[in-house]
C-alpha cells in the first residue's frame, strides 16, 4: 500500500447545500469494508487531471458504509468538484490527522463554535455526541453564517433543534426583515451561551480570525486554554508529513493536527506569516 | 409580583451597582411589553428611552428602498438597547423592532440624564457600563465588517 | 584497516558493477563536481579541487593528482535516493471510469563513491523523514536499503564547512559500507580502506589490499586532523533551537529579506531539504494524467497558498521558515537538526547569505535583548 496513491470512490449522491457549498456521498469501489474515521479527520480528494486537496470528513462516524464530504466551491479543485454528479469517480487518500477531543470531552459540557463552512468538520462531532449522549454534559452549538441563505445543513439543524438535549443557536452576519433569528457575529453568542466554563471543552472551526475572537470570548468566560480546541488550515500536498507545506511552527498540521488545543499553539496563534 | 428593583438588580447591566444608585434609577423605570412586529422606536424619532431587555428579541434595522429593512443586529435577554437619549441631538439613528414578544424595562432618558448630572458617581458608573457595551458592539461590528465567510 | 593502491579504485568500480550496482561518483560537468554514473577512475575529478566562499564556487587545478581532494559540490546524493521528479501514478479516465495505476518502485541498486561524512549524516536524516515515522515512502526506502556507500574522509575543507559544529564530520564514523582515506604526499599516493558492513567486507575481501604499517596509519590520521584544522566556520548550537523558536519576530528576518532573492537555491542544494509538491500532467484528450511529485521550496509564494492568498508573503517570513525549520523545528519533528554543516546553502546562495551568521544574529539579539541591528 502506498499512502500517496488514492483509492477510487464513486459518487452516490450530490447534494447542493447553499449557492456555493455542496455535499458528496461516496462509496468505495475497492473495498466492502467501508470507510472508518474519527471526527475531525480529513481526506485528500483527487479529481482527475485537476489535482488534490484536503477536505474534512462530514459524515456520521458510525456509518462506515458511506463517506461524506461537504465543501465550498472556491478553488480550482473544489470548483471542479461542484460539477460532480452521481456515478462519477474520485480518488481518496485518508483518513489523516488528529481528531477532535471527543474522548477528552467525556463527562464535560461540549461547546461547538462554527463559522461558515467550519460547520462541516464539526458535523461528525455532533453525530458522535448525540449517539453517545449519556457520556456528555450539555451540548451547545453556536453557528455563525453569512446570511440565512448561507446556513449549512439547515433542515438538519432545524430538526436537531427540536431535540431537548442539544442547544443550537444560529446567527447570521446580515439579514433582511423576514429573518426572525439572530443577527450578529458568532462571538456575540458566547457571553450568554449556557455552559459551565470550568467543565467545558470547546471545539472551534471557522476562519482563523473568527477563531481568534472566539477564543478571546471563551477565555473571558473562564475556559482554560487546554480546553479550547481549534482546527487549523494550511496548504497541504500529501497529508502525511512528506511535503512540508502545512508546517505551522514545529507542527505539521496534517499529522500533528489539524485539531490543536489552544494551549499547544498559543505561541503561534495570530503571529504573522507563520 | 417581582418589583422593578428586583428585576433590575438581576440584569447583567445593573448587577453590582450600589443599592443607592439602583434606587435612583428605579425612579426613572417602567415595565413595557412589545408585541412581535411592534417598533420600540424608529429612525429620526426623538430618543428619550433606555431599554433594558428582560426577554425576547429586538432587531436593530435600517430601511433601504431597494431591499426593505436590513437587520444590523439582534439583541435579546441580558442586553441593553439605545444610547441616543444620552447624546445630542437625542434622535434615534436606527429602527428597533420586536421580533418576538419582548419585555423590557424602559428608563426615561431625561430622568436618567438629570440623575447622572446630579450624582457624578452614578454618572461615571453608568458610563463605564455603557462603555463596556460600546466596546462589545464595536468589536462585533468590526468583525462583522470583515465579512469572514464571504468570497475572498 | 587495509591499504589499496590508487589503481585499485578501478577494480572497486568493476566489482561493484559486476554486483549489478549502478556506480555513481564525482565527475566534472559544467565546471562543478557533479555526481553521475562512472565506469572507470578516469571519470573522477582527478587533479581538481575547488575554491568556495559565500556565493562563490570555482573548480581549480589541484597541485597534486588527487582523486577526492574537493569539497562537496552543488548536488547531493538525494538526487538519486529522492529524485527531483518522480511519477507516483498514472490515472486513466475513460467512459466515466477512473483507474489508477501506481508507478512501480524504482529498483536501481546504487553504489555511491565518494560520500562525505556530512552527506552520510544527511542521508540518515532523510531516512528518518521517509521511513522513521508512521508513514513510509517505499520508493525512497527501497533505493536506500539497496544502496552501497563508499565513503571518503575529507582531505580538505573550505571556508563554508562547519560540520564540526554540527557533529557530522569531517571523519566518517558510521553509515558506510567502505570508507577511504586518500593519502598523498611527495612519496606516497594510496588509499586506506576499511569496511563498515558485511556487504563492505565482502567487497573489500575481493580487492588487492595490503596491511598498513604504522606510518601509513599515521598519515591517514593526519589527513583528517589537517582537515579539521581547516574548518573555521562555527555555529553555536547550544540552546539554539529554543532561542530560534522564541525569536520568531526577530528583526534579523526583515534585515535578511533585503538581501535574500527568495530563489530557493539553498533548498535545492541542501542535502536534507525534502519538501515537495505534486502536479497532474494530462494528455491532450484528458484521458490520461500522470501524477508527478517534484521538489518544492519553502521560498516560493505558492508553497503557503491557501484559498484567498499565500500565508508567507514577505521574503523575511520565508527565510525564517527555512532557517527555523532547519535548525529548530527539525529537532521537534525528527529528533535531529536538519543541518549537517556542509555549507552548500552558503556557497550556492547568489548573494552569499550565511546560515551560521544569520542564526548567530538571532541568538545575539535574543541574548542581549537588543533590537538594534547595528549593535550586533
Amino acid at each position: 500500500m502506498d499512502v500517496m496513491v488514492p483509492n477510487t470512490f464513486k459518487v452516490q449522491k450530490f447534494i447542493k447545500e447553499t449557492h456555493d457549498t455542496f455535499t458528496i456521498e461516496l462509496k468505495s469501489l475497492e473495498t466492502k469494508n467501508g470507510f472508518t474515521f474519527e471526527p475531525g479527520q480529513f481526506n485528500m480528494i483527487y479529481i482527475f487531471g485537476i489535482g488534490e486537496i484536503p477536505i474534512s470528513i462530514s459524515g456520521d462516524p458510525n456509518k462506515s458504509g458511506i463517506l461524506v464530504h461537504t465543501t465550498r466551491a472556491v478553488g480550482t479543485v473544489t470548483k471542479e468538484m461542484a460539477k460532480l454528479k452521481k456515478d462519477d469517480i474520485v480518488g481518496i487518500r485518508g483518513p489523516f490527522g488528529r481528531p477532535w477531543p471527543i474522548k477528552e470531552a467525556i463527562g464535560s459540557d461540549v461547546l461547538l463554535v462554527a463559522g461558515g463552512i467550519g460547520l462541516a468538520p464539526l458535523r461528525p462531532v455532533i453525530y458522535h455526541l448525540l449517539s453517545n449522549r449519556e457520556y456528555y454534559g450539555r451540548i451547545i452549538l453556536l453557528y455563525g453564517a453569512r446570511t440565512p441563505q448561507d446556513i449549512l445543513y439547515r433542515k438538519e439543524l432545524e430538526k436537531l433543534r427540536s431535540r431537548l438535549d442539544i442547544d443550537i443557536i444560529v446567527t447570521v452576519d446580515r439579514a433582511v426583515k423576514n429573518w426572525t433569528g439572530n443577527v450578529g457575529v458568532v462571538t456575540t453568542l458566547i457571553p450568554r451561551a449556557p455552559f459551565d466554563p470550568i467543565n467545558t471543552i470547546a471545539m472551534i472551526c471557522g476562519p482563523e480570525i473568527m477563531m481568534r475572537y472566539t477564543i478571546v470570548e471563551l477565555l473571558k468566560r473562564g475556559l482554560s486554554k487546554e480546553n479550547i480546541y481549534v482546527s487549523m488550515e494550511r496548504n497541504m500536498k500529501c497529508g502525511v508529513g512528506f511535503c512540508g507545506h502545512c508546517q505551522y511552527g514545529t507542527e505539521f498540521i496534517c499529522k500533528d493536527g489539524p485539531v490543536f488545543s489552544f494551549k499547544e499553539i498559543e505561541h503561534l496563534f495570530g503571529k504573522r506569516e507563520i | 409580583m417581582e418589583t422593578l428593583e428586583k428585576i433590575l438588580v438581576n440584569h447583567p447591566f445593573v448587577q453590582g451597582l450600589a443599592p443607592e444608585h439602583v434606587q435612583l434609577i428605579v425612579g426613572c423605570a417602567k415595565n413595557v411589553v412589545f408585541e412581535p412586529g411592534k417598533y420600540l422606536f424608529r429612525e429620526n424619532e426623538q430618543a428619550n428611552s433606555f431599554y433594558i431587555i428582560r426577554t425576547g428579541k429586538v432587531a436593530i434595522e435600517v430601511y433601504s428602498p431597494e431591499v426593505g429593512s436590513i437587520i444590523i443586529q439582534t439583541l435579546g435577554e441580558g442586553d441593553i438597547l439605545g444610547w441616543s437619549w444620552l447624546i445630542p441631538p437625542y434622535q434615534w439613528r436606527f429602527d428597533a423592532r420586536a421580533v418576538e414578544l419582548t419585555r423590557v424595562i424602559e428608563l426615561d432618558g431625561t430622568c436618567l440624564r438629570n440623575k447622572c448630572e446630579n450624582d457624578p458617581a452614578l454618572g461615571y458608573e453608568f458610563m463605564k457600563r455603557l462603555a463596556n457595551v460600546f466596546e462589545q458592539r464595536l468589536d462585533a461590528m468590526r468583525i462583522q465588517l470583515l465579512d469572514l465567510y464571504g468570497k475572498k | 584497516m587495509k591499504i589499496i593502491d590508487i589503481q585499485e579504485i578501478d577494480n572497486l568500480i568493476s566489482l561493484l558493477r559486476e554486483m549489478n550496482y549502478l556506480v555513481v561518483g564525482p565527475t566534472i560537468q559544467n565546471g562543478a563536481i557533479i555526481y553521475s554514473q562512472i565506469t572507470t577512475s578516469k571519470d573522477l575529478p582527478i587533479g581538481y579541487t575547488d575554491d568556495q566562499s559565500p556565493g562563490r564556487y570555482r573548480l581549480i587545478k589541484d597541485k597534486k593528482e588527487s582523486y577526492f581532494n574537493y569539497v562537496v559540490g552543488p548536488q547531493s546524493w538525494k538526487k538519486f535516493l529522492y529524485p527531483a521528479i518522480q511519477k507516483l501514478y498514472t490515472a486513466y479516465f475513460k467512459n466515466n471510469k477512473l483507474e489508477i495505476e501506481r508507478e512501480e518502485n524504482p529498483t536501481t541498486k546504487y553504489a555511491f563513491i565518494g560520500v562525505r561524512s556530512c552527506e552520510i549524516n544527511a542521508i540518515e536524516i532523510q531516512d528518518r523523514i521517509f521511513f522513521g515515522g508512521e508513514y513510509q515512502n517505499s520508493r525512497y526506502k527501497g533505493l536506500r536499503k539497496n544502496c552501497f556507500i563508499v565513503a571518503v574522509n575529507c582531505s580538505k575543507a573550505n571556508s563554508n564547512c562547519f560540520c564540526t559544529s554540527m557533529n557530522t564530520g569531517p571523519e566518517v564514523k558510521s553509515g558506510f559500507d567502505l570508507v577511504l582515506t586518500e593519502v598523498i604526499n611527495n612519496s606516497h599516493h594510496f588509499f586506506l580502506i576499511d569496511s563498515g558492513s558485511e556487504k563492505g567486507e565482502e567487497v573489500l575481501s575481493k580487492l588487492n589490499t595490503r596491511e598498513p604499517d604504522k606510518e601509513s596509519l599515521e598519515l591517514g590520521n593526519k589527513v583528517i586532523e589537517e582537515t579539521k584544522k581547516q574548518i573555521t566556520k562555527q555555529l553555536e548550537t547550544e540552546d539554539l533551537k529554543d532561542i530560534l523558536l522564541r525569536s520568531l519576530e526577530s528583526p534579523v528576518y526583515d534585515e535578511v529579506s533585503k538581501r535574500c532573492l527568495a530563489c530557493g537555491n539553498c533548498t535545492m542544494v541542501c542535502p536534507t531539504c525534502f519538501c515537495m509538491t505534486v502536479e497532474d500532467y494530462t494528455d491532450f484528450f484528458k484521458t490520461k494524467a500522470e501524477r508527478i511529485q517534484k521538489w518544492d521550496s519553502c521560498f516560493t509564494l505558492e508553497y503557503s497558498y491557501i484559498h484567498g492568498g499565500s500565508v508567507r508573503v514577505t521574503t523575511g517570513s520565508r527565510y525564517r521558515q527555512w532557517l527555523t525549520h532547519k535548525l529548530a523545528s527539525w529537532h521537534e519533528q525528527f529528533g535531529t537538526s536538519g543541518c549537517v554543516g556542509c555549507g552548500r546553502c552558503i556557497t550556492w546562495c547568489p548573494v552569499g547569505i550565511d546560515i551560521t551568521e544569520e542564526a548567530t544574529k538571532v541568538r545575539r539579539i535574543a541574548e542581549f535583548q537588543t533590537t538594534s541591528m547595528e549593535e550586533i
